[in-house]
């Protein structure tokens, strides 16, 4: 048993502005739990978070992986989410290296086939347009659930992009609810990037079925 | 902060800027040095990934001038000591980083750089 990392110098105003951890990050934390002793057999030099939040799921990734093993990178739309993802990985002795943006932009360029772990809980509750667009506009709160039509607005910009940043061998998890259709998104990924894929863990939560997704490039 | 490691991954992508766009170069920075934990094998590891002469640039206008211009054979202690310290333990936590080819500034405060784009700058 892994535990949660500390997020005691978080505070209720904090979760005003940045999104409280809950089922949805919990299964994520459970199934790189499952997962640990084989990240950790391959020694991953650089993991990526994308939407890192309060920082929990970074931190805890580092927390089994060695603070020095891998270089934690981290982003996040919102200006507060990334001081409390920075706080969080004081916290709890994990560098976490943070850059306010939106997915993952400016690492394009030069992380192509070099990043070993990409993480993901990404706005997947299904809104109107409108309210996925206002919420990555305003950079606040919103922008970590309003996920447009299907919920998938602000995914399927990312999953365009994921295959090139994962290196031979990477692991890509990425949290997913059926209004997503995990199906089409595990094709899309095996047509486009040549990912096999694997749902990991499923979970009833509340009204939510939550699943994380495991998505690996060949060696 | 901002970490010459991570800075060294960092390009700029506002839109129609996908050429000469990286190393962002540094301005007005103030910088923190804080100690971290070495770790030979993961720098042996992460040498291919990185950008030698944009480290060396970037160190330099920081104002260190320890790595050599080219990457030495052998990679012993001390020179993974010293590779460390520039990768690890210089924190940018103010300043800005401009693009080298069209000039957006990025600004960097309370060591989180803003790499936001407005609207009409995304690529």
């Amino acid at each position: 048993m892994i535990p949660t990392p500390d997020l005691s110098h978080l505070k209720p105003a904090d979760y005003d502005v940045v999104y409280e951890p809950a089922e949805d990050t919990f299964i994520l934390l459970d199934a790189l739990e499952q997962d640990a002793d084989a990240l950790k057999q391959r020694c991953p030099r650089i993991c990526l978070e994308i939407g890192s939040g309060s920082g929990c799921v970074s931190a805890f990734l580092g927390s089994f992986l060695g603070p020095s093993e891998a270089l934690y990178l981290c982003t996040d739309i919102n200006s507060h989410a990334c001081a409390c993802s920075r706080a969080t990985g004081d916290q709890n002795k994990i560098p976490l290296n943070l850059v306010n943006t939106s997915l993952a932009y400016p690492f394009l360029a030069r992380l192509q086939n070099a990043v070993d772990i990409i993480v993901f809980n990404p706005p997947y509750v299904p809104t109107i347009t409108d309210e996925a667009i206002t919420a990555q506009h305003d950079r606040g709160i919103g922008g970590a659930w309003a996920g447009g039509e299907d919920g998938m607005e602000v995914t399927n910009i990312f999953l365009s992009r994921v295959a090139g940043l994962l290196s031979p061998g990477g692991r890509f998890y990425l949290v997913a609810v059926p209004r997503n259709n995990i199906s089409a998104i595990q094709k899309r990924l095996r047509d486009e990037g040549q990912l096999n894929s694997e749902i990991v863990l499923h979970r009833r939560a509340g009204r939510e079925h939550l699943s994380v997704v495991r998505f690996e490039k060949a060696l | 902060m901002v970490r010459l490691i991570t800075h060294n991954l960092l390009a700029c992508h506002a839109k129609g800027c996908t050429s000469n766009n990286f190393p962002l170069k540094f301005q007005d920075a103030q910088i923190a040095l804080r100690e971290s934990e070495f770790n030979p094998d993961f720098l042996r590891a992460f040498m291919p990934k990185l950008e030698w002469p944009a480290l060396i640039s970037s160190a330099r206008e920081l104002g260190d001038t320890s790595l050599p211009e080219q990457i030495p054979e052998m990679l012993d202690d001390d020179f993974l000591k010293t590779l460390h310290h520039v990768l690890f333990e210089i924190e940018v936590e103010e300043g800005i980083m401009i693009c080298p080819n069209c000039s957006h500034n990025y600004a960097i405060s309370n060591g989180i750089p803003n790499m936001l784009l407005a609207e009409h700058e995304i690529a």
